[in-house]
């Protein structure tokens, strides 16, 4: 296995350099037709950053029992693991198969993009990487969702609050990313 | 129980152990979906911040337009129900906002960061660690957000179809023809 696993990644095309494998309309057409058996079955919308809310939870809990439990937010979502959290760790399971089948595996800490513009130094990236975490924690669970949870799921029921949401990552994004890119 | 079981809708699985499973197995397929979608990797994800890539615009237009179609048919059959998160003007958009500038530092949302880590995008374990302190933080501030930010603007559950006062199909079939004229226009501005 570890052969065909170097073989692989030797011989793979590097994901940074290419975009998507599949047609993206087609992959979007099926996350579609996903919700709808997330509907269907488990009475749930796709979203992923409540996930890193319960683990957040847990791990308080762990180390400060009393003072997390007394927290507004997990009075309301109790610190467990849940359908989301199983999903977000199924996530990871499903672009390592996607990406091991495309010859996209890679094991990077810094992305091209990012080191032609600020150099390939790992703790700046990192750096950077952890702020926006905890800046999208912050405001997703401020708008109430992420680029999943409004962005798809709400956007499709035609929800007013995933639609004022998505314009808002739209505008944040762009403008922070314009200023960090476009020099 | 069976109170809870009435609530739901007729497909449901109410097994909870099974519920993880589905969850995991919707996870798997989800994941391997944004990988092979492209928008697991950083110069795409950043990229349509720039308006140099749409790749996540396609990924996503069509996820709507196909899921939107879906779930207000099975919804008119009774046999799904919709899950709305409140429409709070202030809070939606401040958040929107701020969720929009940690984007373009991580590069990586919290699905999408699942997904690059899985292809192998280490620095999303940055992504990942910040997502749990900040939600931490959030939590901290989650009593004086319910009481000073969330009244502001506070509407509740509310669709388009509701806030416009019209029925639900035609207000579906404008948003259905409005992605489509999106989707349509970035393949014909592509060629």
């Amino acid at each position: 296995m570890s052969s065909s696993t170097w073989i692989l990644l030797a011989a793979t095309g590097d994901p940074e350099q290419t975009g998507a494998a599949w047609s993206p309309y087609l992959v979007g057409a099926l996350i579609g037709v996903l919700s709808w058996f997330t509907f269907l079955i488990s009475n749930k919308p796709l979203g992923a950053s409540s996930a890193y809310a319960r683990v957040s939870g847990m791990i308080g809990k762990a180390i400060a029992p009393r003072h997390t439990m007394s927290l507004k937010y997990f009075q309301d979502n109790k610190p467990k693991v849940d359908w989301e959290v199983m999903l977000v760790v199924g996530v990871i399971v499903g672009a390592v198969i996607a990406a091991w089948t495309g010859n996209e595996l890679v094991a990077r800490w810094v992305p091209p993009m990012w080191e032609e513009r600020f150099g390939g130094a790992i703790a700046p990236r990192l750096i950077v990487a952890f702020v926006g975490g905890a800046l999208m924690a912050v405001g997703a669970r401020l708008a109430g969702g992420c680029t999943s949870g409004h962005g798809i799921s709400g956007a499709m029921q035609l929800s007013v609050s995933s639609w004022i949401a998505l314009i808002g990552f739209f505008v944040g994004g762009m403008i922070t990313a314009m200023l960090l890119f476009n020099t | 129980m069976s109170e809870a079981q009435q609530d739901m809708p007729p497909l449901t699985d109410t097994n909870k152990t099974r519920q993880l499973l589905w969850g995991l197995l919707f996870g798997i397929i989800f994941g391997f979906l944004l990988q092979k979608g492209g928008v697991a990797k950083y110069h795409v994800l950043i990229g349509v911040l720039l308006l140099r890539d749409f790749t996540v615009i396609k990924v996503m237009l069509s996820a709507i337009l196909v899921g939107m179609i879906g779930i207000f048919a099975l919804q008119r059959a009774g046999m799904v129900k919709l899950h709305l998160k409140p429409t709070r003007y202030l809070a939606n958009s401040v958040g929107g906002i701020i969720f929009g500038i940690g984007f373009a530092l991580a590069a990586y949302c919290p699905g999408t960061g699942a997904a690059a880590l899985g292809q192998g995008n280490l620095d999303a374990l940055g992504v990942v660690a910040g997502m749990i302190i900040g939600s931490f933080l959030f939590a901290e501030m989650s009593g004086w957000i319910g009481r000073n930010v969330n009244p502001i603007g506070e509407r509740g559950e509310l669709t388009w179809p509701q806030l416009l006062h019209l029925p639900t199909l035609p207000v579906t079939i404008a948003f259905a023809t409005i992605i489509l004229s999106v989707l349509i226009s970035l393949k014909v501005a592509e060629r």
